[in-house]
Order: structure tokens, then C-alpha cells, then sequence
């Protein structure tokens, strides 16, 4: 990870010598088709070269359109956001939120889920009208209407979940919205004219003819940012950009993004990632709660553990302490699987792994490398295809979902919404959802109501569920609360093996916090672990024995002391 | 044109070993073949408008399961409107008009107020049937009949003049010029580009800036257009009368044909050509006692080939990505 404009890009400061030049309204951008050529030919993007734009008066003097910077200048607020508040029903999303951009600057907002950036930035392009406050757009206050106006007033966003239609190649997927026509007839040439050149001027391969759904995820996301690109863009939000991508991609993005910013195109970065918005952003401003709570001007002496402090509100810790493992026998053997996914291709391909009683194994891997099926397999909610699988001595090739309960798996599933829940159940039936015919929760076929209330009661105190009664339906809990009902249930009973997939997707940092801590608890009572997650970070702080995979099968295993992200980051891309 | 045989080859070679065949029993038997051929053109007509229908429909995102309705209105509004006016121009307009209104109401309470297509789809049928069969009246004439052309030049070709240009009805020609028209549309317009779009991902249309609740609206309305053109040949072109419950099926069979035609306008109408060359197959050879079953067996062929097609492409075609499902912006 290179930071190499980290803390001296030219718009860090607020001292710039630029003010808003009085023409910069909405018409001056309609009205200008200037070539906005947010790239030179070169893109210098050492510190150096950055300082001495700000500083070289030669290149301020130049007409904007000349200075490599667009239609502005460097450092001039290009968004400015006052006390902006939305609320949904009672849920207040946002509260009071300042902020602005400035242009050149990467701005990262960072906060946890459902701390109000998604609503944030929505309403900035115009998809939620807010409910007070104030939006400025280059000086123009004229409200946001919907997306198209504020792609006219030069904001693009991508999204999280790409706007893309999968069946199209990129240059309709380009052309969408804004075709140009001849003689009645769609002209695809100049849309696939405009990805060629847009592409080489960025330097992001895309080949235009092709269609999005056969290119990787980070292909597709090339796509998204040269489609805003195409739109002549000021300012860039990007929504949780990284989730999706391989160490490699999110590394490449970022260098992409910093290319972009030295180019006078202003950047939004939503994450809750703390090292990624540390390693590009000028700028960090973190919401809690829907409100903004810190902002660092400065990032040269922060670290991640402020930003979590901020971000949470309270210290919390990042690294899981752990006591060394002690790995006893074998619990979990699976040798040569095969499972099909749903598509019916062979996603699980020749799966071969041990876990130890005592031991967390961390299986890394880039999301759609077979683990979900993996999990799914050993879950039994997943026909085998070959191979075999056996917890301890039972052989679980065949069993059902039933059945591998009782043989002693807990299983935290990947989507708790679908596979974890039933959220029209109260918490207290959703606790018992895997015990809810056995003693002492029924008797002779009766279900007994007042042990499924006890041990709620029980768990809800264990488990810090934040709830106002045990007979609160699970479906309105938070997803921080929702998974520690997963992870209570699935470790009330005493597992022989804890499988847990993505186990803190969508959690808050408290809560992760907290599921980390009980995870490593469990394996301490001699439970074996399997922990099957996308976030390389949480596989590394919590495993005791990493198994990368790629294409469905182990491409290597490593103790994870000592293991090197930059090593696992290209197994997993599929480089062994 | 060498691309577009590249990307289309098994569909071209399909093509003309039909056509190879066709003009084969052409040369060989004139007579049995023309009317044959002929039969089959005119059982089709109304399915190929029909399967445009369900293409516009579900390349939009809507599933028009009133197709059937539509067609049943339009075919009873077309037949009395020009037997009480005593004039055909208003029977075409009044049975392209029920098209349109019925569309409009699919449009507007799946779309608009988000119910569910399916049943919406079912309430047009019901009331179709209701309304036709209540005022239903015997004995009513056509003050006269659809005119019928020659289109020089092209009615001249053995065959394929003979078939689709020479003597035919106004609607059988329109229905040859929209099938090309929707398929030039759907695949090389910008209006096309982005009814792909709003049926596929309607978000993704709609952060490009697309109004998906209007164009929707639009488009499942105007398809009603043509669901009234199909009524209209019903029983003012190929029948000349109305019967209740004449539509015995055709809105369904061409879901079915638009499944066969893979959602594509033209193969579509390939596939209803060849409902119809099935069709008017089994009742020439049962006119032959070449199969000696009873009349109402042979009438059951369009159906039992509706349910082998749709075994058979179960799975292997692939509906609009957002079909069915109503769009609801973020946030609201």
C-alpha cells in the first residue's frame, strides 16, 4: 500500500488561495462543454509534484481548462452540506450533518453500518429528498431533484450495489440514459468509441463489447466508475466500493482513486474499512448514530484505533486477544468435496480441510470461491456431489440440516435474514429454533413456554441483545442483534464444531467486538472453529490456522501467526 | 450483415431448411401446399401480435398474463362496433381502443399501485369473459368484409408472395411490418435500449436518469394496442363473427410462443409460424385419414405442443431479469 499524498494533498489544508469564482453556478457547466480533460497525459502523483501545483503560481495563472484541474480550481468547495436531517417514521438516519468537498480532495466518511452514510449520500444525489437542510453545489443551492440533476450538475456516484444491467454489454450499459441516435437508430459506435478512450485515458482496461455479467466484480466496478467518468463528473461518491473486492482490486482502486483526486476530480469514500480510508483519504469525517461526530483534518498521526474510537464511540479493540490455541483431535474431516452451486456448476471442488478441537480455522477467499456452498454442504442444506465429510466419527456426507445439529454443528449462517431468522418469530422462539422439540423446551410433543422464556431471559442478559423483551419479534431487531441471537443459539448448546460464515457481516463494531470475543470462547471450551469470512482482516485476527481457497478448493494452509497479507491477498486471487 | 450471421448462424440454417423444405412441398403438391401454408399464416396472425404483446410486456418488466382478456375484448368491441355502425374503420377502432384501455389498466394497477401482475392478469380475463358473454348477442352480420390486398410486385414471388402478400387481410400485413418493427425497436433504438434496461434492472436505469414508472406505464399500455389488432383479425378477418369465448386459448398460447421465441420479436414469430404449420399439418392430414383420430383430438394439438415447448425451454431460456416485480424507488 503506497500513501504517498497521504497528508500533503494540495487541498489538506483550508487555506487555499482560491475562493469560489463567482460564475461557478449550475449554468456555467451546462453552458461550458470546456474539454474537461480531468487527466493529463501524465499523471505525476508524487507529493512533490502535488505541492508545487498548489504553490506554482505559472499553472494558476493557466485558464482553468489548461490546468489540469477542470473547470475550477484546486481546493474551491465543490459541495457543501448544512444541516442536512432525514428521518425515516421514528429512526432519525441523519441529524445535523455538515461537511463539505473540496475540489482534488478525497473525502472519506466513515461510520458503521447504519450510521446514516448511505442515507447520506442518497440524498446528495438526489435519490431521498431530506427533510431539512441544505445542499450546495458549486455554489448553486437549487435542491438535488433526482439523479439525473445531480449527474447535470456534475456528481456521479457508484453504488454499492452496481447499477449495472447484467445482460448488456458496457458500451449499452454506458450509453443507457444518455444515447445518441442516427437516423432513428441507437449509434453504439460512439458509446463504444467513448469506453475505448475513456478507458485509456484512465488507464481502467474495460473491453466494451463485453457483457457485465462475464466480468469479474472488479471489472464491473471499473465499468460503474467509467460510466460516471463518462458523465463528466466532478465529484465521485463511491459507496462501500472495497466490499466486494480482492486485496489486489481494493489496492488497485485505490490507486485509481488517487489518480483521480490528483486530477481535480473531488472523491466521496463511504467504508467502514478503517485502513483503506486511512490509506488514501485527505480527509475523514465519521458518523455515529446519524450524526457527524469527529472530523480529521489532519491524518498524518491518526491511526485506525482513533477512527474505531470515533467511529464507536468508546475504545474498542481491533486486534481479538486470544490465548494461544491448544488444538486437540480432529473434529471436523473433510476430504475431496464436490458440492454444485445453484447454477449447477462445480463450486466446491475437491474441498479438502481438518479442524482440530481448540483451533479457529479461517477459511479466506474471495466471495463465490465455493464457500458458501462449502458451508451450505456441511450445514446439510446442500446436496453432496462427491467426497466426505465427518464430524468426529458421524459421517455427515448425507445428512440434512436436522441431523448435523444433532451430530454437535453449531452453524452461524452467512445470510441470518434467510437462513438464521424467522423474523416474524419472537427472540424467545428463534433461541430454540434448533432445540425446539427436545427437553426441556418440550415435552412429550407440547411445546414448554416457560423454559423457552427462561432461557431467553437467559440468553438475552449472556448475549447483550438489546431488545425490550424476549417477546419482541426478531425481524425489528438491528443486525448487530439480530446475529448475536444467531451466535447465542448456535452456541447455547455446546457445539463439537462452530462453523461460522461471515459471522460479522453488516454488524457493528461493538457487536463484532463482542461475537470475536465469544467466538474465541468457544473454541476455548474445545470447540472446534471453522470461520468462513471475505473480510481478510477478521480472518486474521481471529484464526488460529488460515486455509485460503480459490476455484473451490484449499490452495494452501498457514499458521496465522506471522502469515503475509500481501501472500494470502494473491492466493487469493487465484496467483499459487 | 457477416456479424450478425456469425452471432445468429444456427437460427439462419434453421431458417432456410424450413424454407428449403417448404418451397420442396411447394413445387411438389401447389394446391395442398398453398392452403396449407395459408391456414398456417392465418392462425398465426393473431399470435404473433399476441406474442408482441408479451415480448413489449415482459421485456418491460410486466408479466401480461391478460393477453387472453385483451384479445376476447377487442375481438367482441371489434365485431359489434362495426356490425351496429355498419362501418369496419369504427369495429378496428373500437376493438384497438378495448386493447389500449385494458392495457391501460394492467399498466396502471401493477405498475402505478404495485398489485400483483399475475392477478391483475387474471381479473382482465374474468371480466373479459363477463362482459363478452353478458352482452353477446346472435345473429349479428359484418356489414362487410376486411379489405384484402395485392401488394404488386411482392405478391409475385412463388410461395412466400402467394402466403403472406397476395390477397391477404390489412392486419395480416400490419402484423408482418410490427413484428419487424418491434424487433428493430427493441434491439436498435434507444427506446428499446432502455425498455431492456427497465425490464432487466430498473435500478440501474433509473440512477441513468430513466423514468421506469412512466415508461412501463407506456409501454404495457400501448402493447394493449396490438392485443386489440389480434381481437379484431379474430372475428372481423378470419372468422367474420363472434362467438363467445372465441379466443379459446390464443393469449396464453402466445406467452408460451414468446418463451419459445426466447423474449425476441422475431423468433417469436417464427415460433407462431410454426404453432400454426402444426396446426393446419394435423387437420390436413385427419382431412386425409392419413390419421384417422377424432376432430377434437387434432384440436388439441396447439395445446399439447404449448406444454411440450415449455418442458422443453424450461431452462434453457432466460426471462427479463425484473420480471413480475414491481419497481419501488430507494427511500420511498
Amino acid at each position: 500500500m503506497s500513501d504517498q499524498t497521504q497528508g500533503t494533498s494540495p487541498a489538506n489544508d483550508g487555506t487555499q488561495p482560491h475562493g469560489i469564482p463567482a460564475s461557478a453556478g449550475k449554468g456555467d457547466v451546462d453552458a461550458a462543454p470546456t474539454e474537461y480533460d480531468p487527466h493529463p497525459v501524465e499523471v505525476d502523483a508524487s507529493p512533490e509534484h502535488l505541492e508545487a501545483i498548489v504553490t506554482n503560481e505559472e499553472i494558476l495563472a493557466l485558464p482553468p481548462e489548461k490546468s489540469g484541474f477542470g473547470a475550477g480550481n484546486v481546493g474551491e468547495v465543490l459541495l457543501d452540506v448544512k444541516n442536512l436531517s432525514k428521518a425515516f417514521g421514528k429512526v432519525q438516519a441523519n441529524k445535523d450533518i455538515t461537511f463539505n468537498v473540496r475540489r482534488g480532495e478525497i473525502v472519506a466518511l466513515l461510520g458503521e453500518n447504519g450510521a446514516g452514510k448511505s442515507t447520506l449520500m442518497n440524498q446528495i444525489f438526489g435519490l431521498i429528498t431530506p427533510d431539512t437542510g441544505e445542499v450546495t453545489i458549486k455554489g448553486d443551492k437549487t435542491p438535488v431533484k433526482n439523479p439525473k440533476d445531480a449527474i447535470g450538475r456534475g456528481i456521479g456516484m457508484v453504488h454499492q450495489h452496481f447499477q449495472l444491467v447484467p445482460v448488456m454489454t458496457v458500451a449499452e450499459n454506458m450509453a443507457l440514459g444518455h444515447e445518441t441516435s442516427k437516423g432513428g437508430f441507437l449509434d453504439l459506435e460512439s458509446a463504444r468509441a467513448m469506453v475505448r478512450e475513456l478507458s485509456e485515458k484512465h488507464g481502467l482496461a474495460v473491453d466494451p463489447d463485453a457483457e457485465i455479467e462475464d466480468l469479474p466484480v472488479g471489472t464491473q466496478q471499473r465499468v460503474e466508475i467509467l460510466k460516471a467518468l463518462s458523465r463528466k463528473v466532478d465529484l465521485l461518491i463511491l459507496d462501500e466500493p472495497t466490499a466486494v473486492l480482492t486485496p489486489q482490486e481494493t489496492d488497485e482502486l485505490l490507486g485509481v482513486m488517487k489518480d483521480l483526486a490528483n486530477s481535480g476530480t473531488s472523491l466521496v469514500f463511504i467504508t467502514h474499512k478503517l485502513r483503506e480510508a486511512l490509506a488514501v483519504a485527505d480527509r475523514v469525517y465519521v458518523l455515529r448514530r446519524g450524526e457527524v461526530v469527529g472530523q480529521v483534518d489532519d491524518l498524518t498521526h491518526t491511526t485506525t484505533t482513533d477512527l474505531a474510537t470515533m467511529m464507536v464511540g468508546r475504545s474498542v479493540v481491533l486486534n481479538v486477544e486470544k490465548p494461544e490455541a491448544k488444538p486437540g483431535e480432529v473434529v471436523l474431516d473433510v476430504q475431496d468435496l464436490h458440492v454444485k452451486d445453484d447454477r449447477n456448476l462445480m463450486a466446491v471442488n475437491g474441498f479438502s480441510l481438518q479442524v482440530r478441537a481448540g483451533e479457529i480455522v479461517g477459511v479466506a477467499g474471495v466471495e463465490g470461491n465455493g464457500q458458501r456452498e462449502l458451508v451450505e454442504a456441511l450445514a446439510g442444506m446442500r446436496k453432496v456431489v462427491s467426497g466426505r465429510m465427518s464430524l468426529g466419527d458421524m459421517d455427515l456426507t448425507k445428512a440434512n440440516p436436522y441431523q448435523t445439529h444433532h451430530a454437535g454443528l453449531g452453524h452461524i449462517p452467512e445470510d441470518r435474514e434467510k437462513h438464521g431468522l424467522v423474523g416474524a418469530y419472537s427472540i424467545a422462539d428463534n433461541l430454540v429454533l434448533n432445540e425446539y422439540d427436545q427437553e426441556p423446551y418440550a415435552k412429550g410433543g407440547v411445546r414448554q413456554f416457560d423454559a423457552v422464556r427462561a432461557n431467553a431471559e437467559k440468553q438475552r442478559d449472556e448475549f447483550d441483545i438489546r431488545s425490550s423483551g424476549v417477546e419482541q419479534s426478531a425481524g425489528s431487531l438491528s443486525g448487530g442483534n439480530k446475529q448475536k441471537v444467531v451466535v447465542a443459539r448456535e452456541m447455547a448448546f455446546g457445539p463439537k464444531v462452530l462453523m461460522a460464515a461471515q459471522p460479522t457481516r453488516g454488524v457493528d463494531v461493538g457487536s463484532i467486538e463482542f461475537i470475536h470475543k465469544r467466538i474465541v470462547e468457544a473454541r476455548d471450551a474445545g470447540a472446534g472453529v471453522l470461520l468462513v469470512s471475505a473480510e481478510l482482516d477478521e480472518v486474521l485476527s481471529l484464526a488460529d490456522r488460515i486455509a485460503v481457497v480459490h476455484g473451490g478448493q484449499v490452495v494452501k494452509e498457514m499458521p496465522a501467526e506471522g502469515a503475509d497479507r500481501a501472500e494470502i491477498g494473491r492466493l487469493m486471487a487465484g496467483d499459487h | 450483415m457477416s456479424e450478425w450471421f456469425a452471432r445468429n448462424r444456427a437460427m439462419a440454417i434453421l431458417g432456410l431448411v424450413v424454407l428449403v423444405l417448404a418451397y420442396a412441398y411447394y413445387f411438389a403438391d401447389k394446391t395442398t401446399a398453398l392452403s396449407m401454408y395459408r391456414y398456417s399464416w392465418s392462425y398465426a396472425v393473431p399470435l404473433v401480435l399476441c406474442a408482441m404483446v408479451g415480448v413489449i410486456g415482459e421485456r418491460s418488466g410486466v408479466v401480461n398474463i391478460g393477453i387472453e382478456g385483451q384479445l376476447l375484448v377487442a375481438a367482441f368491441a371489434g365485431f359489434f362496433g362495426a356490425a351496429y355502425s355498419g362501418s369496419i374503420i369504427v369495429g378496428i377502432l373500437a376493438g384497438v381502443g378495448c386493447g389500449l384501455i385494458m392495457g391501460g389498466f394492467l399498466a396502471w394497477t401493477t405498475v402505478k399501485w404495485r398489485m400483483d401482475q399475475i392477478i391483475a392478469g387474471v381479473v382482465l380475463n374474468i371480466v373479459a369473459t363477463g362482459i363478452t358473454s353478458f352482452y353477446y348477442k346472435p345473429g349479428q352480420l359484418l356489414p362487410s368484409l376486411m379489405p384484402h390486398v395485392n401488394i404488386p410486385g411482392l405478391s409475385s414471388i412463388p410461395l412466400i408472395g402467394e402466403v403472406f402478400f397476395k390477397g391477404t387481410g390489412v392486419i395480416a400485413l400490419a402484423a408482418i411490418v410490427i413484428a419487424i418493427g418491434v424487433h428493430l425497436a427493441l434491439f436498435r433504438t434507444k427506446w428499446g435500449l432502455r425498455t431492456r434496461a427497465i425490464g432487466e434492472y430498473p435500478s440501474a436505469a433509473d440512477t441513468a436518469g430513466i423514468n421506469v414508472i412512466r415508461m412501463r406505464l407506456i409501454n404495457v399500455t400501448m402493447a394493449g394496442a396490438l392485443a386489440g389488432l389480434a381481437g379484431v383479425y379474430l372475428s372481423m378477418d378470419s372468422t367474420s363473427s363472434f362467438e363467445r369465448g372465441m379466443s379459446a386459448g390464443r393469449g396464453f398460447l402466445a406467452l408460451a410462443i414468446m418463451i419459445f421465441g426466447a423474449w425476441r420479436p422475431l423468433r417469436a414469430a417464427a415460433a407462431a409460424l410454426f404453432f400454426g404449420f402444426v396446426t393446419a399439418a394435423a387437420s390436413q392430414l385427419q382431412a386425409d385419414k392419413v390419421i384417422d383420430v377424432a376432430p377434437q383430438l387434432v384440436g388439441t394439438l396447439p395445446y399439447v405442443m404449448t406444454l411440450v415447448v415449455l418442458a422443453v425451454a424450461a431452462g434453457k431460456v432466460r426471462a427479463p431479469g425484473a420480471v413480475g416485480q414491481p419497481f419501488i424507488k430507494e427511500g420511498q
